[in-house]
């Protein structure tokens, strides 16, 4: 039986992973149970989690959106086919965007990750998350995680996209509400704001 | 369990109507913190899942679950023995069973349920649970369900594989056909279409130790799945609570239950541990419904001036194994079978009726969408054969208030179609399209379409169609909203606090908001049929001002002035006009007791006068409506000659929707139809062969990516409806119905020729290349 723990918000809202470069100190933060009753051998992974470095005991085959889930009570990070072919499970694996629902837990060791609820910290936004909703790119808002993931993703490779090329860069995430237009808008005002603060 | 928002930290602005205020839910989406029913876990929680019939027609022989029940880790599984109440689910008819007792009629059916520590157990016990079928022939077309001999999919029901089927004659009937000088005839069939909601059906339910039943689960009907899961398990209406937060994604797919009767099932025999279900991709599209497959046989007749004379539709749909919305989808697409045109003389003809393919439902368009693209067609090719300009052919026969529509209701309301199109006319994609059309590079060609569009809001005469607004007076001096109708993407939760907070003269960090929950809010209805805003917005505006008169009443009291008039709310308080002294509302809402505190307004939406020729049984179905939204679209399309892929290059949307609450949450509503449109007209075709879905998940279902989808222009014509809240009508649905026939009228601007079988696929585009002419659907070449 899986054992549920949720990190502390406090936690995990911690700094922003790209910008992080303290050095892992490996304190145990939480042990997850293997989850099922097949013989498995648990695995010690370590990681950095949203600024935050954790150390678990998972069964190496568990998914990582199943970790992150149901285990850690990560659920901004979404699960809409189990396939790989919507998008919807993106998440940032040392800065580029990976499918969630692709990887095994075993592939997150010695990474460094970045969920949905580590791109904010507190009521303070990523500017990528700002623009979405001043530009209303979001409606029923269940890919938005990974469109938000794809997105600063897309700025890291192409600091100023066309929006052809904006339009390419998510063109792995699938939206059924918006018809995608204002989420170009927003990725556009983004790449705006971030060529003001500089 | 509170689903309280506090709409302060994302926006500081008014809440002005007409203002582009960003949307409430739109802070916690983009954080990742909205829980979703999805999102649902608890400690202790068990996983529930269906065994399916996986034929398409059979009569359960047995069911053995011996092994799956011995497997460590699995905690019970059931079957229609285990079902007390009536075991039938239906909006209108009840003809589909919780879990099958006597036959399985789609590969979807459920034959038995099963409950598990993890996810891992619940698939290898599923895999063990023995389902003995014994095949029985089976039904896949509706023209042919309808022949004599066929196999029937319910032996009970009095009217064979027909479900529904409804006849309406105007004027001079087949009679007037010798009349026209012109006369064309065509045949379209449009395909089944997923709706592909990124979340799956899913939800969690528990038993309370006071013997209620909790199921919180993504859908657009609390009330009425509390009335269905009730009956079906054998349960007291209010022993069921229903909470709905936000879906993630729904479009007419959760109109109706899905998970809630299995789930509440599941909880009754889980020992009061919680359980969660969410179904697969592939679950979702083997077993959610669709958009109903349909069959148009069109002609249309007109005088050699270019007005319509004469109309003849024969409409089938596939409604698969049971009625869900069949019915009201049959009588929606008659109803809108002619267009926003005047035509004196009609004949239709309409059967929904059940085979044994996938279940065919609601989709935003709800048979409009079908109709739509075979009409919109036939206007363009009268246009052709008439030498006339599409545009001008349209304009010719638009309806206007005043004017009897094609089925003959009297348009009593505003009908902007006109408007529409004269705004199109006049917009630069449509007076520079030459220009655009004669700048294609080798091997492309160009072709610019157009479509009329028109499409009812609410549920016709005979169901109710009302709405009951709550607001309270928070002892904080806040006012909280109560929403009776579930906002699925389309952004009514944060209209509603808009029209509130204008009324109250309140601003965000003033107003709170309560998700729907049958025990929390107020029964209102369904979010489809374009319906949400104009009828909760309308009890809204009821609700605010009962609760500002008391609230400046009590104040007047208070400060012992003589005329509640002199004062006025402002953000968190009430001013004295006169002398300019202020209460907050904290105060305020001390001095009045909680009854007070809280107003709820109900309303009714208005109904057709007029009693039209159609039989109860179709006026039971919803028709005719009185209310309508109109648009007009064009496309610019381009065509690969070489390998017959299209692109849509521009697109151009004018809609007649009444006033813009807001013009964001407006505009994304005619986007996301418009995408969802050229989805349905150039790559999504959903393959099934003797029932079985050949295309169960994304990598061959082809919804649009941001690649497929061309940029946009959402233009609206603001025509003031004198009952709609703040002016406004339905926006909800309309733009789904453009893009099918606008792109396929774009293809023959391109190509000259034209195909009656969709998607245009690069496949049946080429085909088209190749055959230089129109294609039948049935893939015969018909010259005209």
């Amino acid at each position: 039986m899986a054992q549920r723990v949720r990190i502390d918000a406090a936690v995990v809202r911690g700094s922003i992973p790209w910008t992080e470069t303290k050095e892992p100190s490996l304190e145990i933060l939480r042990v997850v149970e293997p989850n099922s009753d097949a013989v498995r051998e648990a695995m010690e992974i370590a990681f950095f989690l949203n600024g935050t470095p954790v150390k678990l005991d998972v069964a190496p085959d568990r998914r990582v959106v199943d970790l992150l889930r149901e285990d850690l009570g990560l659920t901004g990070t979404k699960e809409a086919c189990g396939t790989g072919d919507c998008g919807a499970c993106t998440i940032l694996v040392d800065n580029e965007s990976r499918l969630s629902c692709l990887m095994l837990a075993a592939q997150l060791d010695g990474r460094t990750v970045a969920t949905i609820e580590g791109l904010s910290q507190g009521e303070s936004l990523h500017v990528i998350q700002e623009a979405f909703i001043e530009c209303g790119a979001v409606q029923c808002g269940f890919c938005t995680p990974g469109m938000v993931a794809s997105s600063v993703d897309l700025l890291h490779r192409i600091p100023s996209p066309t929006r052809q090329e904006i339009r390419d860069g998510f063109s792995g995430n699938l939206c059924r509400c918006t018809g995608y237009q204002k989420i170009v808008d927003a990725v556009e005002l983004a790449v705006r704001k971030l060529q003001e603060d500089r | 369990m509170t689903v309280d928002r506090d709409f302060e930290r994302i926006y500081r602005g008014t809440l002005a109507i007409g203002s582009p205020v960003p949307r409430v839910d739109a802070f916690d989406k983009v954080t990742g913190r909205q829980i979703f029913a999805a999102d649902y876990y608890s400690p202790d929680m068990l996983w529930a899942g269906v065994k399916r019939a996986g034929i398409p027609h059979g009569r359960v022989e047995y069911l053995h679950v011996e092994r799956a029940t011995s497997l460590a880790g699995v905690h019970a599984i059931l079957t229609h023995e285990d079902v007390r109440g009536s075991n039938r689910q239906g909006v209108v008819r009840k003809d589909q069973p919780v879990l099958c007792n006597d036959k399985v009629r789609h590969c979807g059916d459920a034959v038995a349920l099963v409950l598990a520590e993890s996810k891992e157990v619940l698939r290898q016990a599923l895999d063990l649970v023995g389902v003995g079928l014994e095949p029985l022939p089976a039904v896949f077309d509706a023209e042919q369900a309808m022949k004599e001999g066929a196999p029937l999919v319910h032996e009970d029901h009095e009217a064979g594989n027909i479900l529904l089927e409804g006849h309406l004659k105007t004027g001079a009937g087949e009679d007037a056909r010798d009349e026209c000088d012109i006369l064309i005839e065509a045949c379209f069939k449009t395909p089944r279409q997923e709706h592909a909601y990124l979340e799956t059906e899913v939800g969690w339910a528990q038993m309370g130790d006071d013997g209620r039943l909790t199921i919180v689960c993504s859908t657009q009907t609390p009330f009425r799945d509390r009335a269905e899961v009730a009956e079906a398990l054998g349960l007291k209406y209010t022993d069921i609570r229903i909470i709905a937060p936000y879906p993630g994604g729904a479009f007419g797919g959760k109109d109706g239950v899905t998970v809630q009767s299995l789930l509440g099932l599941a909880a009754l025999h889980s020992g009061g541990r919680p359980v969660k279900m969410w179904w697969g991709r592939e679950e979702s599209f083997v077993c959610g419904t669709k958009r109903h497959a349909a069959t148009m046989y069109y002609t249309l007749g007109a005088k050699s001036d270019g007005s319509l004379h004469y109309l003849k539709v024969r409409l089938y749909l596939d409604t698969g194994p049971y009625d869900h919305l069949g019915g009201v989808v049959l009588a929606l697409g008659l109803e809108h079978s002619g267009g926003p045109y005047r035509i004196p003389n009609v004949v239709l003809d309409g059967w929904c009726a059940y085979t044994n393919n996938p279940i065919g439902g609601a989709f935003r368009g709800f048979g409009v969408t079908q109709v739509t693209a075979a009409m919109e067609q036939m206007m363009d090719m009268l246009a052709e054969k008439l030498g006339m300009d599409p545009l001008n052919l349209r304009l010719r026969n638009a309806v206007k208030t005043g004017d009897r529509n094609f089925v003959g209701k009297t348009l009593v309301n505003s009908t902007g179609v006109t408007e529409c199109l004269e705004v199109l006319a006049a917009h630069p994609l449509w007076k520079e399209k030459d220009a655009w059309k004669s700048s294609a590079d080798t091997f492309k060609k160009r072709g610019v379409g157009i479509a009329a569009l028109m499409h009812a809001s609410g549920y016709g005469p005979f169901v109710p169609d009302f709405a009951n607004a709550k607001i309270q007076l928070t002892e904080q001096g806040k006012v909280r909203v109560y929403c009776g109708v579930v906002d699925m993407g389309q952004g009514n939760a944060s209209t509603n606090l808009q029209i509130v907070g204008s009324i109250l003269g309140q601003d965000a960090a003033h107003i709170e908001l309560v998700q729907p929950d049958t025990d929390r809010t107020l029964p209102s209805g369904s979010a489809s049929a374009s319906r949400c805003t104009y009828t909760f917005g309308n009890a809204l505006i009821g609700a605010a001002g009962i609760l500002k008169e008391r609230i400046l009443q009590r104040a007047a009291d208070l400060l012992m002035a003589p005329d509640a008039k002199h004062f006025a709310l402002v953000p968190g308080s009430v001013r004295h006009l006169r002398d300019g002294r202020e209460l907050p509302l904290s105060l305020v809402a001390q001095y009045l007791n909680e009854s007070e505190r809280v107003a709820v307004y109900r309303f009714r939406v208005p109904v057709a006068g007029e009693v039209m020729p159609v039989g109860e049984d179709l006026r039971l179905h919803g028709f005719p409506h009185t209310l309508f939204s109109y648009g007009a679209h064009l496309a610019y399309v381009e065509v690969d000659e070489l390998t017959g892929k299209v692109s849509v290059e521009r697109y151009l949307a004018v809609s007649d929707c009444g006033t813009v609450i807001n013009p964001q949450v407006y505009e994304q509503q005619i986007h996301g139809g418009i995408a969802q449109g050229v989805g349905f007209a150039l790559s999504e075709e959903f393959q099934v062969k003797e029932g079985r879905v050949l295309t169960p998940g994304f990598s061959t279902y082809l919804i649009p990516t941001a690649a497929d989808v061309p940029e946009m222009e959402s233009i609206p014509v603001q025509l003031y409806e004198q009952t709609g809240p703040f002016g406004l009508k339905g926006v909800g649905e309309i733009s789904t119905n453009g893009p099918l026939p606008a792109i396929s009228n774009a293809l023959f601007d391109a190509l000259g020729a034209r195909e009656g079988e969709y998607p245009l696929t690069p496949e049946r585009v080429a085909r088209v290349i190749g055959a230089g002419d129109w294609l039948n659907a049935s893939g015969s070449m018909l010259r005209w």
